[in-house]
């Protein structure tokens, strides 16, 4: 152990006030919090490294308008997909059907759309409780039967393929009512009077910062009603900056484009809940506890058989999404769809953080991995690199992003 | 007798914070039986890890000599070149390759790299016949039973050509009849010119076999003596086991003196439990308890009497098969089918192992206290973060948790401050009574000594309290009543008046045949 945990000496309790000479503690907590994080902040880092330096080879053309607004539509669905497999391996497990299970729903929607008619937001609805059911059969014999998930997934992924091409008979399906093609592609509708930028994502982005600041402040507020220990007011405001500036430049590029995708809406809304949940909700807790030690959660009185079941459950359901995502987007569903989706929302994962051993990782992680792999994506089909090359690449950067993880814990010592 | 074969001279093995040998000296005889006993905790698995070469050369202090030889294992190929094999309590043998191919592992009759069967097959079904099993060398180890599976590990130690054969507690799984023939085969070996060394708490089977006995104490040699010799009897090896001082290591207690007529908070009643894998084996037979409110009611036994087993049993039906029997809470009959039903009833079980059944080490010291009780920090699903955070520090200040803060993973806590959150998430859960298994296993003199009093603290709170220790001296120290426990049944019940060592030792290493 590189600290020695035991020698410290007992520290008096935490000041009433929640100011006074915790200081030295707190910048602890914060050092250590980076280092236990290293991977989350390692990635971050090397996000907008990977970005400066596609901008910098790409001269610019990286973080033109357009291409982020691209950037955000053709990651949406690997994101959605990231979200519910960071769930999954958290809890301990793998899922290898979600691509399988995209391309499925998408043929779903599309017999239902387009062969027989049915209103688009029912056939949406109907698409996600398909998409809850599969991954509820999958759960089941998972968390009620001890199948090992990769097993069951496996067979997962090779059952909705072959139910894909049966369901379209080989053939593409399309088109698809406007109303879908819109989740997929559209953006946010314009009003009010013309101004070079997008007026409704200007206003969106106003409020996103209103109420990121007003959810800082509160907390605040809470942390010092409970006498607990609370940023430094500088440090407080820096933090406050730097989230507004973030929010800030997202903002203008959407707006000086076409405005911000409803994906984008979408996605934000499953961070942000996603996020919360995790973090804070019963259900959140009881993931991590069962993937981090799987007897002592039971011993705990955690119900990890409903855990897991509803862990798969979810995964189902954000798996319908992302394949009604991609119809919309290509307008047809195809029988090839999706195909090594499930590899990317892994890889994403562990880019992101997460451990082959569940109990670590968080959805922000997830985000932050799959961006990762959309802006090499990205950036190397701006510089019109072959897809052989891309897949060495993507292989390159996931085995560097893991590697640099074990290599750091070691390092720290355990 | 022809002069040792083995000596092991001063030897001291300190880990992280516990010195768990500390001046060792063993000498082992040609051709004798040697068996070593001692309190759980009192060195002697350490001491063979460190013959057979687990614990390398270099990580201990001391010397060790066989035949003669001063002797540097680095590791248990080196020390099996020279002819010591050990076999461990956990069997190593892999369950689904067939006898012969367990017998060679690691050993195989090849030839650049390719096994040579029929070579193989012969000399396993030899080794087979020597340790007095007829069973087909091609049979999957998985298909027969611990017995027999411990007379594979014998035969795959002769296949090594061994000299000195430790054997660490090699019938605490075992049933009578595998015991007995586990014993003759020593014995029949022994004839034959090997020597063995034989860990053990079973006080008849040592003098069956032995001819002397080497007693450990607290990582010391307290004495060695001949088993044969008239004034060698249970009750002088005994003594040496556990004799020590116990003054000044416990908080004044004022013993409890149950009322009368109010129900225990708990009773247990007629409780069996049978072995998970091996359905036939009872681990616990027909045992009764109950604990008062305020009371604090001891627990002893050896490894295998079946405490954790009695309790994990009870706590959610945590260990075993076919549980039968029944619980009672304040008089009630409950159902403890699930952990959550037992935690509802306001039951906690403190597990003996932390790491594996009690903390998740990579998780905060905050978020493992709220673990079992989730639902106290939280409204409608949602955990209020600063409230868990301000629990926790509550705890980190009451128990004295020694950690910069909350938000430290419990991983990187010592094993005392570990022990003092998984206490904290079951106090946390406020129940009426607790159930704590080996609460100071592991942890330093002065964290015990501050978990005894947070455990003194709980029953003049008014709660019921089942302490499962091995160390007679705590549970003398702390207990107003203590039972005891023998391969699975209540063998004694005692009160704090009548309970020394002596007495609680003889009920403890009591076997089946005594009882009757």
């Amino acid at each position: 152990m590189s600290t020695d945990v035991t020698n410290v000496p007992a520290e008096a309790p935490p000041g009433k006030d929640g100011s006074g000479g915790s200081g030295e503690n707190l910048l602890r907590v914060m050092l250590d919090g980076l280092r236990q994080n290293m991977r989350q902040y390692g990635m971050l880092l090397a996000l907008g490294l990977i970005v400066v330096l596609f901008a910098v080879w790409t001269d610019g053309q990286l973080l033109l308008p357009r291409n982020v607004s691209n950037l955000v539509l053709q990651n949406s669905y690997i994101l959605i997909l990231a979200i519910g497999m960071m769930l999954v391996i958290i809890a301990g497990h793998i899922d290898l059907s979600v691509g399988s299970l995209t391309a499925f729903v998408g043929a779903f929607a599309a017999v239902l759309m387009v062969e027989h008619d049915v209103a688009w937001p029912v056939a949406l609805l109907l698409c996600l409780v398909v998409g809850a059911v599969a991954g509820s059969v999958q759960g089941f014999l998972i968390a009620y039967l001890g199948i090992p998930s990769f097993i069951v997934t496996l067979a997962g992924m090779l059952l909705f393929r072959g139910l894909t091409e049966i369901l379209l008979e080989g053939q593409t399906l399309g088109p698809f009512p406007d109303g879908l093609q819109k989740v997929g592609n559209g953006f946010l509708p314009e009003v009010g009077p013309t101004t070079n930028y997008h007026n409704i994502t200007l206003l969106l982005g106003l409020a996103v910062i209103v109420f990121v600041v007003l959810q800082e402040i509160r907390d605040r507020k809470r942390q010092q009603e409970f006498t607990l220990d609370v940023l430094p007011a500088k440090l407080f405001v820096l933090k406050l900056v730097a989230l507004v500036a973030a929010v800030l430049t997202v903002t203008m590029l959407l707006a000086s484009y076409k405005g911000a995708p409803i994906v984008l809406l979408i996605l934000g809304a499953l961070v942000v809940g996603y996020g919360y949940v995790m973090r804070n909700a019963v259900f959140g807790r009881h993931i991590y506890a069962i993937g981090g030690n799987l007897p002592a959660a039971k011993l705990s009185g955690v119900k990890d058989k409903k855990v897991t079941f509803y862990v798969f459950l979810n995964m189902g359901m954000l798996a319908a999404l992302a394949g009604l995502v991609v119809a919309a987007r290509l307008n047809a569903a195809s029988p090839k769809a999706g195909l090594s989706f499930e590899l990317e929302a892994i890889a994403s994962s562990f880019i992101g953080g997460a451990s082959m051993s569940g109990g670590v990782g968080t959805v922000l992680g997830a985000i932050i991995g799959g961006l990762v792999l959309g802006v090499l994506n990205n950036g190397m089909n701006l510089l019109s690199v072959g897809t052989d090359w891309q897949q060495v690449i993507k292989g390159l950067a996931l085995l560097a992003a893991v590697g640099f993880d074990v290599w750091n814990k070691r390092k720290v010592g355990s | 007798m022809a002069g040792p074969v083995l000596e092991m001279r001063s030897i001291v093995k300190t880990f992280p914070g516990v010195k768990a040998l500390s001046d060792v000296t063993l000498t082992v005889q040609q051709g004798e039986v040697h068996a070593i006993c001692g309190e759980n905790g009192a060195g002697k698995s350490t001491l063979m890890k460190v013959l057979s070469g687990v614990h390398p050369h270099g990580s201990y202090e001391g010397e060790i000599l066989f035949e003669g030889e001063v002797c540097r294992f680095k590791d248990i190929r080196a020390s099996e070149h020279h002819g010591i094999v050990i076999i461990h309590q956990e069997l190593a043998l892999s369950p689904y390759l067939s006898l012969a191919e367990n017998i060679f592992l690691g050993n195989e009759h090849a030839k650049r790299g390719f096994i040579n069967w029929n070579l193989t097959l012969r000399h396993a079904t030899e080794l087979l016949r020597r340790v007095g099993l007829n069973d087909h060398p091609e049979t999957r180890v998985a298909d027969i039973g611990v017995g027999k599976q411990q007379l594979v590990e014998i035969a795959k130690a002769l296949s090594k050509k061994v000299k000195l054969l430790i054997l660490d507690e090699p019938t605490a799984a075992l049933n009578d009849e595998d015991s007995e023939k586990l014993l003759d085969l020593i014995l029949e070996l022994k004839k034959q010119g090997i020597t063995s060394i034989i860990i053990s708490h079973k006080l008849n089977e040592i003098r069956r076999v032995a001819d002397s006995v080497t007693i450990l104490r607290d990582g010391q040699t307290i004495e060695t003596l001949d088993v044969k010799a008239a004034e060698t009897t249970e009750d002088r090896i005994i003594s040496g086991m556990v004799g020590r001082d116990l003054e000044h290591r416990f908080p004044e207690r004022t013993p409890h003196h149950a009322e009368e007529g109010a129900a225990p908070a708990l009773e247990i009643r007629d409780w069996t439990v049978h072995h998970p894998i091996d359905q036939q084996r009872k681990v616990v037979d027909d045992v009764s308890i109950h604990a008062r409110r305020g009371e604090i009611v001891g627990i002893a036994g050896l490894m295998g009497a079946g405490r954790t087993e009695l309790a994990m049993s009870v706590f959610g039906r945590a260990y075993g098969r076919h549980a039968a029997g029944t619980v009672l809470k304040d008089g009630r009959e409950i159902r403890t089918k699930s952990v959550a039903e037992a935690v509802g009833h306001g039951i906690a079980y403190v597990t003996e192992d932390r790491k594996h059944y009690g903390l998740n080490l990579i998780d905060t010291i905050n978020r493992n206290i709220s673990l079992s009780a989730l639902g106290k920090v939280a409204r409608r699903g949602i955990v209020d973060e600063h409230e868990e955070r301000q629990v926790a520090e509550g705890y980190r200040t009451s128990m004295n948790i020694k950690a910069p803060t909350v938000f430290e993973p419990v991983g990187k806590l010592s094993g005392g401050n570990q022990q003092k959150v998984v206490l904290s998430k079951w106090i946390f859960a406020g129940p009426d009574v607790l159930i704590l298994d080996e609460p100071t296993r592991g942890i330093d003199v002065g964290a015990k000594f501050e978990i005894y009093t947070v455990i003194d603290k709980l029953a003049a709170e008014g709660k019921a309290i089942v302490f499962i220790s091995s160390e007679l001296p705590e549970l003398l120290g702390m207990c107003d009543r203590i039972y005891t426990m023998a391969a699975g049944r209540l063998t004694g019940e005692f009160s704090r008046a009548e309970a020394t060592q002596e007495v609680l030792m003889r009920q403890m290493t009591k076997d089946k045949e005594v009882t009757r």
